[in-house]
This record gives structure tokens, sequence and C-alpha cells, in this order.
């Protein structure tokens, strides 16, 4: 088991009942990142839909790409909305933009010093952090490219 | 100018509220709290509750419209309105929806309400108490982005990224609430002045925001209610007549994973011309704004939306006395909105818009005729709304 970053006890991810996201979550366990694109216009595509939102193809397919990418935005939380975060104290959330798939975004953590400089723009690279129990999982983290 | 509009055609006849109390701490169960508020609202309007025949609220109030209308012994219910989408993005739109049911003749007195018990049920402010979590919250919850705070900070972050906004707008927002509450004896904040020190020493909730930057979470209820123009005038108050109101937001807003076009925004940018539009007014022409705040980060991204200043000049146009009563250049959130007089989910600010048209607000802007009232910025579904008095029609 590696290094996760934020305490156990959070949510566990699943996928949505309906299969919609499923390929994505097996992907990432596999280890590999799978971003919708359209199988008709090439649109890409995040979150996960049933439709293209440009050309509303249903054909939608999952592509894999590249761990790499921009951090477009970023928060630090401090206060702990959840009892697993209790005493945590702060960490870094970064929305990502990945270059290789139509600047779609991500949700992630960025690691490293949770008190740390972010800096918008700057160039991350995808970590993969495994989870176990029951239900194993795998999210994608970021760190900041060297 | 489209011939398919609200303006004028009705207006806000009478609001009530309850006392305001900190979360948890309402003698009263919730549904009393909304039976109360709306009683207040129509010996306010002087009009019998058996008169109401339609409910509009939003956020999927829990007090539905069939209880209410069985427990008030009223006739002949005639509409009941629920607008989609969570926070308090829809509270201009209740008032919208009944003003709009009047208009057409669908009903003839309808309340726009919202009851909050928060001690009661699940606080907004916490994480919900699940195990597993799929859809969208799957790609948010595992990397500890669970409350209203942590979804939208992201949004105003890279607003004051590449607008570069300075901080201190946050302070100027929130210190107007504030400001406004010490003559409010509603509000839950009076007698609790902010200053700039108290801000600045204040801890991070999630930067960009500190503690005073985000709403309180309260009990309570408030209710407005709207009849037509004509009936309006042979009432007891003075008419806030509904000039115009907008809805919904702009090209991929709520799509998945802060996937929206538009993401450094406060999802007003196609809402605000809309609005103007029918109001027939302009940015100019208002007097005073009430500008929900769920968040300061909120506030400013919805007045620069709103037309009263450009993006990168918020840290010049945001100074604390541009937004005090009675001469800023911009009241705002004159009764101490949802940071210091209460968290009604924003229908406490609607009353304030009623009362600054009516002429007696605890801050009164002298003269005001033209109110804006902007709901819950952020949210991926929003309203904003016009109010008049007798002279803009």
């Amino acid at each position: 088991m590696s290094e996760i970053y934020l305490p156990e006890g959070l949510p566990t991810p699943v996928p949505q009942n309906d299969g919609l996201d499923k390929a994505h979550w097996d992907g990432l366990q596999d280890g590999k990142l799978l971003i919708q694109r359209c199988g008709d216009c090439s649109t890409w595509q995040w979150g996960p839909e049933w439709i293209c939102h440009e050309c509303n193809s249903f054909n939608m397919e999952w592509t894999e790409v590249e761990g790499e990418g921009t951090i477009y935005s970023w928060e630090r939380p401090w206060h702990p909305v959840h009892p697993a975060l209790n005493g945590h104290g702060a960490y870094i959330v970064v929305l990502v933009e990945l270059p290789n798939a139509g600047n779609v975004r991500m949700i992630g953590n960025l690691l490293g010093d949770p008190v740390q400089d972010v800096v918008i723009g700057s160039k991350v690279k995808a970590v993969f952090e495994k989870h176990g129990g029951d239900t194993p999982y795998t999210l994608v983290q970021w760190k900041v490219a060297d | 100018m489209s011939n398919r509009t609200i303006r004028g055609k009705t207006a806000v006849a009478g609001v009530g509220e309850t006392t305001y109390y900190k979360h948890g701490q309402s003698p009263d169960p919730e549904f009393v709290l909304v039976l109360k508020a709306i009683l207040k609202a129509c010996e306010d309007a002087g009009i019998s509750p058996k008169e109401i025949d339609g409910f509009a609220s939003y956020s999927n109030d829990r007090n539905e419209p069939t209880r209410l209308a069985a427990a008030l012994g009223i006739d002949d219910l005639r509409y009941s309105n629920m607008n989609w989408g969570g926070g308090g993005g829809g509270v201009a739109a209740a008032v919208g929806n009944a003003a709009a049911a009047v208009s057409v003749g669908f009903a003839d007195c309808v309340v726009a309400f919202r009851g909050l018990a928060q001690g009661q049920f699940q606080r907004f402010g916490k994480a919900p108490p699940v195990s597993t979590v799929s859809g969208d919250p799957a790609y948010m919850s595992p990397y500890g982005v669970m409350s209203p705070l942590q979804k939208y900070a992201m949004r105003a972050m890279r607003f004051m990224h590449e607008n570069k906004v300075d901080h201190s707008v946050l302070r100027a927002i929130s210190m107007a609430s504030y400001h406004h509450a010490q003559n409010n004896p509603r509000a839950v904040m009076y007698n609790r002045p902010l200053s700039e020190e108290k801000y600045d020493d204040s801890r991070w909730i999630a930067e960009p925001c500190k503690l005073f930057d985000c709403c309180q979470e309260n009990d309570g209820a408030a209710a407005c209610i709207i009849v037509s123009a004509e009936k309006a005038k042979d009432l007891k108050q003075k008419p806030a007549y509904i000039l115009g109101a907008a809805q919904g937001s702009d090209h991929r807003c709520g799509a998945p994973v802060m996937n929206a076009t538009n993401f450094p925004s406060s999802s007003f940018a196609s809402l605000a011309p809309r609005l103007y539009e029918m109001a027939g007014v302009t940015p100019k022409d208002v007097d005073v704004v009430q500008s929900y705040e769920n968040f300061t980060i909120g506030v400013m991204m919805a007045v620069v939306e709103h037309g009263f200043c450009e993006p990168e000049e918020c840290s010049e146009f945001f100074q604390l006395e541009n937004l005090m009563a009675p001469s800023g250049k911009m009241p705002l959130n004159t009764s101490g909105g949802n940071l210091a007089e209460c968290y009604m989910h924003g229908l406490g600010l609607q009353i304030e818009a009623v009362r600054q048209i009516r002429g007696d607000s605890v801050n009164q802007i002298p003269g005001a005729d033209v109110a804006l009232n902007i709901a819950g910025p952020m949210v991926h579904h929003v309203s904003t709304i016009i109010m008049g008095s007798e002279a803009t029609l």
C-alpha cells in the first residue's frame, strides 16, 4: 500500500449504478487514465455523460490520456467538514486542465507540503493513489512536474 | 422588447419573517416556523391567509404546499412550484415564478417562502453522512471537496487570478453586511460589529475565504406575498412592483467535475442582460443591491456580472464606503444579509428589497425606486430579480 494524501475514512467512490463511468474507475485500477471522447466528432468530454455535448451523438468512447496537466485553479481547505478530517489541518485541492484532452478539467489534490505556494499555470503530473479494502479504488493525484 | 414580460404586472404586497435563530436554537419545528412567517406576511399585507391560493419555493423545501394548504384551511389551491437546483440559487426564481403565475392567471395570491431549521435536519456546512459516493461527488469527496464553499472556492480563485483582485475586496463585502446589521434588531449579528482587524485575524475556512466570508447557518422562516398590481394598490402596504426576473445559467455551467465553459463566474453572465432588458433599467438606475452572500466571493463576481464594475476594477470598486447605506455608490446588503442578519436562504434579502422600495428599511436609501436582488451566486442554477416603486411603472 502506497502512501495516501488524505486520511482514510472519507467517502469511497463507486461507479454510477447505471454504468456510465465504470470504464473510468476500472481504468484507474489498471493504471490507465481514461477520458471520454466522442466517436463521431472527436470532442473531448469530462465529467462523464451519456451523450456528446457538441454533436449529441451517443457514440462516446474511452480514450487513454497521458497524465499531464496544468493547474487551472486551486483552493486550500483548513476547516474540517468531515469527521475523517478532524485534526488533519490544511490540504490543497487543484483543478487541472489536460492539454492532451481538449483542456477538460480534473479535480485532485496537490501532493507535497500542504502550505506550499500554488502557482496557477504550473505543469503537473498525475500520480495514481491506490486504496485497498473491500471496494478497492484508485484516485488521481497531482505533483508539480520537475 | 418582447411583449412577453411580467414587468409591472404584480407586486410584493406582504412580507413576514420569524425570529431568526442560530442553527439548532429554534424552539419551534420547521413547519411551525413556515406557518408563522406566512401568517405574518398575511398580516403585513392585510389579507386573510384563506386568500392564499399558491405556493412557490426552491431548494427542495421540505414544507409541501398540500400540507400548508390543508393546515391553513385554504379552499382552492391553484398553484404550487418548486424551482430545481440546490442552494439559494432559486430564491429570486421563487418570487419570479410566483409573479409569473399571478401574471398569467394561474393564481391570485401566491406566497414565496422558505423554512430552514438546520438544527433539526442536515447542516449545509457539513459533509453528508454517507460511506460511498457516485456520480459527480465521486470526483470530489475523496479529495476533500464536500461543502458548498469547497465546491465553489476554485471559481473565485481563478477569477481573482485572472483579474488581479486584492483580498481586501472580500473584507469590504463582509464588513458592509456586518455594518448594516448593527442597525437591525432582527439580525443575529446585531451588537456584534466586525472590524478590519477582527476580519484579518479570523481563521481560514478554505482559501481564499476566511470565517467572515462565510454565511451563517440559521433556523427560521420567511415569506413574501405576491398579488396582481391592481390588487396590491388596494392593500395596506406600498407595493414593491416586480419589474423583471431571470433564472438559469450559461453554457454547460452544470457540467460535471467543474467543467463549466465560463468557470471563473458566479453563473449570471447570461442572466443579467435578460433581467435588465425585461425590467427596462440599467445598472445606473439601481438604487440598492441585495446580493446573496453564501460567500463574499460569490457577491464579488455577481456584482461584476450585473455590470456595476469591470472585473479588473474590483479592487477599487469594492471599498467599504461605496457599499454602505445611505450614500455609498452601490449600497449592498442593507439588512445585514446572509452574513449578519440571517441565512434564510436569501429570502430575507428579498424582504429587504421590498422594505427599501417601501421606504422602511433600517438602513434606508433615500428615495430608493429600483432594487436589485441577486440569488445564490456560483451555484449551477441561479436567479435574479428587480423590484421597483410605482414611479418606475
